[in-house]
């Protein structure tokens, strides 16, 4: 098949948002832990730059959207709002157990659980809080995720998909 | 010139946590700063109420990420001393470790998050860096880098063997060296001293006035650590100072913190080399008698004390957590007036202000639409009031 113009820019694009992922961190309601651990992380240590990772402060400049912590009540709209201000594709990484469920404080009166109330997320990181290299790995995991949906044209193809098994879901997350 | 209104937050770049700034500002200048603290505000205190002692430490160790050995063991000598039990010399040695540890982290945290304020990214850098040894340090002991759950009512949950105390001791002479060099740099580097001396003064009259806790406190040239006064732990046997300035402005509390880093060494390496022998914990009671006290403690941004109400149940009646960081926001309004706006991030870092602690929340009449404060009995007694069947 030959290389349109513009399928050829698509791909360019595609290649230069693998390469160098932009990342907004948003607390909502975190214990700062994740937080502190988010900026161990780019630190000389785990130096996260070296995979091209930048974290950047407005969301309307971010592909990745690292959620630190359960979400407030307060934040429930903020939350929602910076995400909506972010450019598609975008990708939000829900991190430890407040992210996933609430934590320690779910159930609490002032809580909304877990973020995918709020917001849709692509991955989860375990941990209370977790360890910076389960960060950087989490965020290659999305950028693994990006580049499957750069190739089905969009994240559509996850939605019809049946649930993935173990295996299934080992082989999808190393293409290169 | 008409005055501005200034919004900064809950979301921003130069933010870390959500909070949100009003600045009324007069070109330039300053004129008086609103706050909205409640963004992280989850009621950790009514969870304490719901659940059993073994399970109300790891909640409270979730108060805040930075310290939260300092809430865990707060509660826990409260509760300690209401079941009138005396936790092993071994286990107060441990407690102090990781006490001193996480005051490390804590101040070279701080230290490089002010120096990134100020656009010196290089120590930044290093002294994250150097932070890395200290956690390494606690998740040798503890198993984890940020929440360690050391404390039990009774005792620590885990002991430390010859060759954790060795590596620890191994890696303490090539920090001292760090920190030494980086008590030179506070002193002598040109880009920190233009950018701290004379920002956000607070003179020892106005610090008193405003109650401020901790290092703010202790640069304005206020003899006050409770660790000193109210000794607790081995605060008492090992050998310290406590560190005063009398500059009170941001480089004042920039000096008190690298020394206090230099301090909290010599503590950790007295308390790793004179570490006691026996057991680590002694059986604690499950349930406690009626009572209520009042626990101090010296976390790296000052004073927190717990109060504690027990009514001889499993559970606190209630508890009470009174965090440094609110004792000290009183004063940084103070510490901006007539500042520029530039130097709102310096000034605000300069307490190190930790806003999951503080996070409250205000209860507004829904009628008159009036904002206050109601006492604890107060509220108990509207809420029986208005579910009379759940007494």
């Amino acid at each position: 098949m030959a290389v349109t113009a513009a399928g050829l820019s698509q791909r360019l694009v595609n290649w230069a948002r693998a390469r160098s992922p932009w990342i907004t961190v948003f607390n909502s309601g975190a214990c700062n832990a994740c937080d502190i651990e988010i900026i161990a992380c780019l630190m000389p240590r785990f130096d996260v730059e070296r995979f091209g990772i930048l974290v950047k402060g407005s969301p309307r400049h971010a592909d990745i959207l690292i959620v630190t912590g359960h979400v407030t009540l307060k934040q429930a709209s903020r939350l929602r709002r910076v995400w909506e201000q972010m450019p598609e594709p975008k990708y939000v990484i829900a991190m430890g157990a407040c992210g996933a469920s609430g934590g320690v404080f779910h159930g609490l009166y002032h809580m909304m659980d877990s973020v995918d109330k709020v917001i849709p997320i692509d991955v989860y990181v375990a941990g209370c809080p977790p360890r910076p290299d389960e960060i950087i790995n989490a965020v290659v995991t999305c950028l693994n995720l990006l580049r499957e949906d750069a190739l089905h044209g969009g994240r559509e193809w996850r939605k019809k998909a049946v649930p993935v098994t173990r295996t299934e879901e080992k082989t999808c997350g190393v293409i290169p | 010139m008409p005055e501005v209104v200034v919004s900064i937050g809950p979301h921003h770049p130069a933010l870390k946590e959500p909070v949100n700034f009003k600045i009324i500002a007069d070109g330039e200048k300053i004129v008086r700063l609103e706050l909205d603290l409640s963004y992280n505000h989850r009621g950790v205190e009514k969870a304490a109420e719901q659940r059993d002692f073994i399970r109300v430490l790891p909640l409270l160790e979730r108060v805040c990420g930075i310290c939260s050995h300092s809430h865990s063991t707060a509660f826990a000598q409260g509760i300690e001393e209401i079941m009138q039990i005396e936790i092993p010399p071994r286990a107060r040695y441990i407690r102090t470790i990781i006490a001193e540890l996480e005051r490390m982290h804590s101040h070279l945290l701080w230290l490089g998050v002010a120096a990134h304020l100020i656009g010196f990214n290089t120590l930044f850098m290093w002294t994250w860096r150097d932070r890395e040894a200290v956690q390494d340090t606690v998740e040798e002991m503890s198993g984890n880098r940020v929440h360690y759950n050391m404390n039990e009512i009774g005792g620590v949950r885990c002991d430390l063997t010859p060759a954790q105390v060795n590596a620890a001791l191994a890696r303490l002479p090539n920090l001292e060296e760090r920190v030494n060099k980086y008590v030179d740099m506070v002193n002598y580097e040109e880009t920190m001293l233009l950018r701290f001396r004379g920002v956000g003064r607070l003179s020892k009259e106005e610090a008193l006035r405003y109650g401020t806790v901790g290092p703010t406190a202790r640069a304005s040239g206020i003899d006050y650590d409770t660790r000193k006064d109210d000794p607790y732990l081995a605060y008492a046997d090992a050998p310290w100072n406590v560190v005063t300035d009398t500059n009170g402005d941001v480089y004042g509390r920039t000096r008190v913190r690298v020394w206090e880093i230099q301090e909290s060494l010599r503590i950790v390496r007295y308390c790793l080399e004179n570490l006691p022998e026996g057991a680590i914990r002694v059986p604690a009671p499950k349930n406690a008698p009626k009572g209520e006290i009042l626990s101090r403690y010296e976390a790296p941004r000052g004073e927190l004390a717990h109060f504690i109400r027990t009514n001889g149940t499993d559970r606190v009646e209630r508890v009470d957590i009174r965090t440094p960081t609110l004792a000290n926001w009183t004063s940084v309004a103070m510490c901006l007036v007539n500042q520029n706006l530039a130097d709102i991030p310096v000034i605000v870092a300069a307490i190190d202000p930790c806003l999951s602690c503080t996070s409250r929340i205000t209860l507004v009449e829904n009628q008159t639409k009036k904002a206050g404060v109601i006492s604890f009995d107060e509220l108990i007694r509207r809420y029986r009031s208005r579910n009379p069947e759940e007494v």
